[in-house]
């Protein structure tokens, strides 16, 4: 994530602690009262420029516009899906918003209860009602291969700067990984290097408070899977 | 508040049949994230109660008729098992647990910031597995914990204790022989970054200058046990780092 910066110490906060009385505004996560800040989430520490907020370190998935989610159909509408997004909130999904021209009231024939699709958020309004849209490059249907699910907060590590922690183990294990915004993670590939994957995913998950996750990451990769080591660069896209 | 006894509730040097002094609450211990399958959990002991809470969501609010378009609403469950008190509690809500419950969820709603999850509910499950006089401050303080651990953005985190006055001594945390015998018993809770009161309730009598004392104790204590709910937050995320590092 852009916000990434040089923390000394990763100091643990709990809400209503006292995050800075100098002067400091809130960040994300944070609130003043009386010119002092104060945490509002239990999480860590983080000084941006004159700004001091909160990662946190749990909590539920909101969506944000633009994000790219993997959804598990809920339910069936005539005209659209509602899908679970991992969100307080139900997102729909309308018909407009698939890339298949859908006949009203033939939506169950194009995707059914349990149904697992790649989706974009298109819009969330101020009182979080949701739109969620199909019609990108990339988004689809999925069919085989693996789900999981990990807290979003930890996401980001899973992806690691500018995509290099899922472009190595893409690279490392063939496999085809879709992470979604909201926690859930799509592998596909070779029975082994598919399960070298989700273990390698599950490791990122345990030890995301970690630096030098890449390497230790990468090593545990190589260690499983040792034949990969010929291919490394010829998957490079 | 309501038998009479012969035992001593406080003798001649001040001391409780605990062994505890006027001014001293029973030991604490929390314990976070108890509960895998809740998204916040909590485990708390002070004294003999035991108390866990648990906490889903934000989530889409069920009986679609309380969803409030602006903020969150948090449903609260306060919940005796039967075998929480020596004589057979019978099961369900009655009209004690349904107060609870609502004087808890209206002391959350204070620190939690509801309008970041319009149309959502918040439901947090507070079971007493043993009871000792006291468990509607250690439900709220196990409570707040759990909410902290589900990462729900709060203001602070509420600790509870009661005063009261038993013997005719003003009592900090009243145990169970006090709390029966005694003459007043006063819940409170509080917002430790502001003092601002967030519940605060009275059963029985005592005087103006014997509620300022009891409330004085009661700030002092919710204080301590702050610090208390502080760091069984911090060493649950603490200790996990620890063991990664080991690995």
């Amino acid at each position: 994530m852009e916000r990434r910066n040089a923390r000394p110490t990763r100091e643990i906060v709990v809400p209503g602690d006292l995050l800075d009385d100098s002067g400091m505004c809130a960040g994300s996560n944070a609130y003043m009262l009386d010119g002092k800040t104060y945490a509002g989430i239990l999480g860590v520490r983080n000084v941006y420029h004159d700004t001091v907020g909160v990662i946190p370190l749990g909590g539920r998935y909101m969506p944000n516009t633009g994000d790219t989610v993997i959804g598990i159909i809920e339910d069936i509408g005539s005209s659209n899906w509602l899908v679970d997004i991992n969100a307080p909130y139900p997102a729909p999904l309308h018909v407009n918003e698939v890339p298949w021209k859908v006949e009203f009231g033939d939506t169950s024939k194009y995707l059914g209860i349990g149904n697992v699709v790649m989706l974009k958020i298109l819009m969330v309004d101020e009182s979080k009602k949701i739109q969620v849209t199909m019609k990108d490059s990339g988004l689809r249907r999925v069919e085989g291969g693996q789900l999981i699910e990990m807290p979003h907060s930890k996401v980001s590590r899973v992806i690691g700067k500018g995509g290099s922690m899922i472009q190595m183990i893409k690279n490392l294990t063939d496999c085809r990984i879709f992470v979604g915004q909201n926690g859930r993670i799509w592998i596909d590939g070779d029975d082994d290097k598919a399960d070298t994957a989700v273990e390698a995913i599950k490791l990122i998950e345990r030890e995301a408070q970690n630096s030098n996750l890449t390497e230790r990451v990468e090593k545990f990769i190589r260690n499983r899977l040792p034949e990969t080591e010929d291919d490394e660069g010829e998957e490079d896209q | 508040m309501s038998g009479h006894t012969d035992m001593v509730l406080v003798d001649k040097k001040g001391v409780r049949i605990d062994g505890r002094k006027a001014d001293e609450h029973r030991p604490v211990h929390i314990e976070v994230g108890v509960l895998s399958n809740a998204d916040g959990s909590a485990y708390l002991e002070i004294g003999k109660n035991k108390v866990l809470a648990a906490v889903y969501g934000p989530r889409e609010c069920h009986p679609r008729h309380l969803q409030d378009p602006t903020k969150a609403i948090i449903q609260c469950k306060y919940n005796m098992q039967a075998f929480s008190v020596s004589d057979r509690k019978r099961p369900g809500p009655d009209r004690r647990s349904v107060e609870i419950s609502k004087i808890i969820a209206e002391a959350l709603e204070k620190v939690v910031l509801t309008e970041l999850y319009p149309r959502a509910s918040i439901d947090v499950y507070i079971e007493i597995l043993q009871a000792n006089a006291g468990t509607r401050c250690a439900g709220l303080t196990a409570a707040s914990v759990a909410l902290a651990d589900a990462g729900i953005p709060m203001r602070d985190i509420v600790p509870a204790i009661a005063a009261g006055k038993a013997d005719g001594h003003v009592l900090l945390d009243l145990n169970k022989e006090e709390d029966n015998y005694g003459e007043a018993d006063v819940p409170l809770a509080i917002v430790p970054s502001t003092d601002e009161i967030v519940l605060l309730q009275m059963d029985g009598n005592m005087t103006r200058k014997e509620f300022d004392k009891a409330l004085d104790m009661a700030f002092g204590a919710c204080h301590d046990l702050y610090d208390v709910q502080k760091t069984a937050l911090k060493n649950r995320y603490a200790i996990s780092k620890e063991d990664e590092a080991n690995e």
